[in-house]
């Protein structure tokens, strides 16, 4: 308790582990948003277990498993570029911040193709045919879209994050006397695979 | 102790950094210039919210139609909730004196992020600019009440949108700043500060950073579906598609509750501060009010069905809820017993900060203690939605948080600006608030007991006579705030006087110029002992 602490001005002196805590604190705001919607849909099955049950098996498990497969190397090449950077190899960590961004990018697009598919069948939140549906479903879509596409945006933030890191990697600004932007970079990147872990099994694999 | 420290450094306010005028301030990420920029903002967030309500207790000074229309009546109590909620007391005193004395009282020089503490006054000020526009443009101002519930404000065509989008960019500057604190708080404490040589003030900021950081993203989530229900016709909350308003109450409360608590800790905090420096003595049980702190923030967090006991919960969700809710009365009477406790055989010294703070407990127990009728089921569902409401919340926000945040600007005012107020003028000023103030709201406990339902602009002709005496009670306390806050300008313009420790404090503030230098210290500070010893320097 009485420990005494070290940095008092963050003008001039650089302190990592106060950007790390704040990092930390950071993800845990990002667990609770997604927690309420967590709540939300436990709710909801329980009170349409049958229709939640049924239209999951509208969903493709495959894309779903293909893009599970490429976010969970996008997170093993993240941290590769961080230790890449702590043995002082610029080129590494630049290569492996390019993969991830790459792995990110393929991501989307399976995404898109995903979305697009289900609009193309009327399925969106507010359409025609989904109106037609039971309530079950109309819920089932609507947080499917709602929580997927909360997740895209995250991974978008999480790109444009990543991107800056890497240009900041590349002029030197971020160096391995110096990387915590990279690490809480890393960080938020792990949680945007984290919350997918969870997404998948519950709009994908639950039966 | 006064007059020993050399003016020598130039103050923050007189401190020429690479911008000058406006932009020296809007651009500066010295956390003594935010706190300002949020004290200003913050006060003419309140003196709009404060004209809202006197319009509003003009309409109800007699029964039918009087200067407006329903409609109007509707949107009114909105912004007038939104505006004094979002925009004037959760940020409140956290925002305000927290980001001037959180650093200054654990010896630190800045918070620990000092551009991220810019970045969240201009969210706050984003977000009450969105706010803005949705009254202004659209179909109207919202006129849902500042709860939104659900599924009105998914049926009405006013412009909910935009204006609950606003409070989501508010809430995120909210969590911003919390988070701050904590990284703040647990990184930059003086050598030899532990955490139980804190002030009492900075362990209400620590459990108040903790609630803005754990309850504002699931109100902020919320929010969001609101707008995409609206939007894109989900149905989250829509029971034509099978989603369940009772759950967005829920999830509202979730946040809005443990807000409650956003509200009152700093307040309670600067409250502590200021009763120990006035009754010159140490603190009387410094740990219980560290924890009870903690214990209220923790609490707080589990009590929110209590806003919904009306609503449709299990008979067993009631009970447990009306418990727990009388669980946070015990943290809450400890501060309480504590500074009466404080007080005893204090020396004590009637300044107006002192008054304040006088002023703050007494309506705080009445807030309190009515508190007690709503939290039982069997008594609320009598006077639920009813004026008592009201009544209650307004002793607890604006007669507890509202004048601890005046208590606090008392308190400070010297340091902040290294000028004194006029303490005749003022003390008269308060006595007027005070006396403006319970005749505006206790009447409204009565009516609410009668049977006046709120949110609505006419009523019974029975309920006429209290009207009348709460009505003239708002041009009181109209009257009283115009006379404390013309002297807290009045004075900001006579020339500085050397006064670095007014009040005989004994924390870290007192021991540096006034106003503070830029850097706060010239040297961090060494610990060795409580916060309120009485030490000889
Ligand atoms: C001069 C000061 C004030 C006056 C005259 C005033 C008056 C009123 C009145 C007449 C209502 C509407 C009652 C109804 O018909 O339901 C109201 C509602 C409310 N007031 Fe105030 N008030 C004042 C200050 C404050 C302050 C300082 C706060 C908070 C910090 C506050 C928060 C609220 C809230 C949250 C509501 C509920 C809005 C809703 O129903 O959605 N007020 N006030």
């Amino acid at each position: 308790m009485e420990q005494n602490t070290t940095t008092h001005t963050a003008h001039e002196n650089y302190d990592p582990i106060s950007s790390k805590l704040g990092m930390w604190l950071f993800i845990f705001t990002e667990l609770l948003l997604f927690g309420a919607l967590f709540i939300v849909y436990s709710v909801y099955r329980y009170r349409n277990p049958v229709a939640f049950h049924l239209a999951h098996h509208e969903l493709s498990i495959t894309i779903g498993f293909i893009n599970t497969v490429i976010l969970l190397i996008s997170s093993a090449t993240v941290a590769m570029s961080i230790t890449a950077m702590q043995k002082g190899d610029k080129k590494a960590t630049l290569i492996f911040l390019a993969i991830t961004l790459l792995l990110a990018t393929i991501f989307l697009i399976n995404k898109y193709f995903e979305w697009g598919a289900k609009i193309h069948h009327g399925i969106y939140p507010g359409s025609e045919f989904l109106l037609s549906l039971s309530h079950g479903d109309i819920l089932f879509f609507g947080l499917y879209f709602f929580m997927t596409g909360l997740h895209a945006i995250h991974i978008i933030v999480g790109m444009v994050l990543l991107t800056i890191v890497f240009f900041r990697v590349r002029n030197g600004r971020i160096n391995p006397d110096r990387y915590s932007f990279l690490e809480n970079g890393g960080l938020y990147w792990h949680l945007v695979d984290l919350i997918w872990i969870f997404l998948f099994p519950l709009f994908y694999l639950i039966h | 102790m006064t007059g020993n420290i050399i003016h020598h450094q130039p103050s923050y306010l007189e401190y020429q950094g690479r911008y000058k005028g406006l932009l020296g301030w809007i651009l500066s990420t010295d956390h003594k210039r935010i706190a300002l920029l949020y004290l200003y903002s913050q006060l003419a967030f309140f003196f709009a919210g404060m004209i809202m309500g006197v319009f509003m207790r003009l309409e109800l000074i007699a029964p039918g139609r009087q200067i407006m229309d329903p409609a109007t009546y509707n949107a009114l109590f909105t912004m007038h909730g939104l505006t004094m909620i979002f925009l004037f007391i959760i940020p409140g005193l956290a925002a305000s004196f927290g980001n001037f004395f959180l650093p200054i009282l654990i010896g630190a020089k800045d918070v620990a992020f000092p551009k991220l503490n810019l970045f969240s006054w201009y969210l706050f000020v984003g977000g009450a600019l969105i706010v803005l526009i949705g009254m202004f443009t659209g179909d109207g101002p919202p006129d849902t009440g500042w709860t939104f519930y659900a599924p009105y404000s998914l049926r009405t065509n006013t412009n909910v949108v935009v204006t609950v989008f606003g409070a989501f960019v508010l809430g995120f500057s909210s969590v911003l700043t919390g988070l701050n604190f904590i990284v703040t708080i647990h990184r930059m404490r003086a050598p030899g500060m532990g955490f139980f040589r804190m002030p009492l003030f900075i362990w209400a900021m620590y459990g108040t950073a903790w609630i803005q950081l754990l309850a504002t993203p699931v109100v902020g989530i919320t929010f969001i579906m609101v707008i995409a229900d609206r939007l894109l016709g989900i149905g989250f909350f829509d029971p034509a598609k099978g989603g369940d308003p009772i759950l967005y109450q829920h999830l509202f409360w979730i946040y809005s509750h443990p807000a409650v608590y956003i509200m009152i800790l700093p307040a309670m905090g600067a409250i502590t501060e200021i009763i120990t420096t006035f009754s010159n003595r140490v603190v009387f049980g410094y740990k219980a009010i560290a924890m009870s702190s903690l214990a209220i923030a923790f609490v707080g967090y589990l009590v929110w069905g209590h806003h919904m006991f009306t609503s449709g919960m299990s008979e067993t969700a009631r009970w447990v809820f009306s418990l727990l809710t009388f669980l946070v009365a015990i943290p809450s009477a400890i501060k309480v017993f504590n500074w009466s406790a404080t007080l005893y055989k204090g020396s004590i010294n009637l300044q107006p900060p002192f008054w304040w703070a006088m002023a703050f407990i007494f309506v705080f127990m009445i807030g309190g203690l009515t508190g007690l009728v709503l939290g039982s089921v069997a008594t609320d569902v009598h006077v639920h939605d009813t004026m008592f409401v009201v009544a209650h919340f307004h002793y607890i926000v604006f007669g507890g948080a509202g004048l601890a945040f005046f208590a606090a600007l008392h308190y400070w005012y010297p340091k902040m600006f290294g000028k004194m107020y006029n303490k005749r003028v003022s003390n008269i000023g308060l006595l007027v608030v005070f006396i403006g103030f319970n005749t505006l709201y206790f009447p409204m406990f009565i009516l609410g007991i009668m049977g006046m339902p709120r949110r609505y602009y006419d009523y019974l002709p029975e309920f006429t006579f209290l009207n009348q005496i709460s009505t003239v009670g708002s041009w009181i306390l109209v009257t009283g705030m115009i006379i404390v806050v013309t002297n807290l300008l009045r004075a900001k313009k006579m020339a500085p006087e050397f006064i670095d420790n007014p009040w005989g404090g004994r924390t870290l503030e007192w021991k540096i110029q006034s106003p503070p230098p830029l850097e706060n210290f010239e040297e961090i500070p060494v610990i060795d002992h409580g916060p309120y010893d009485l030490v000889k320097d």
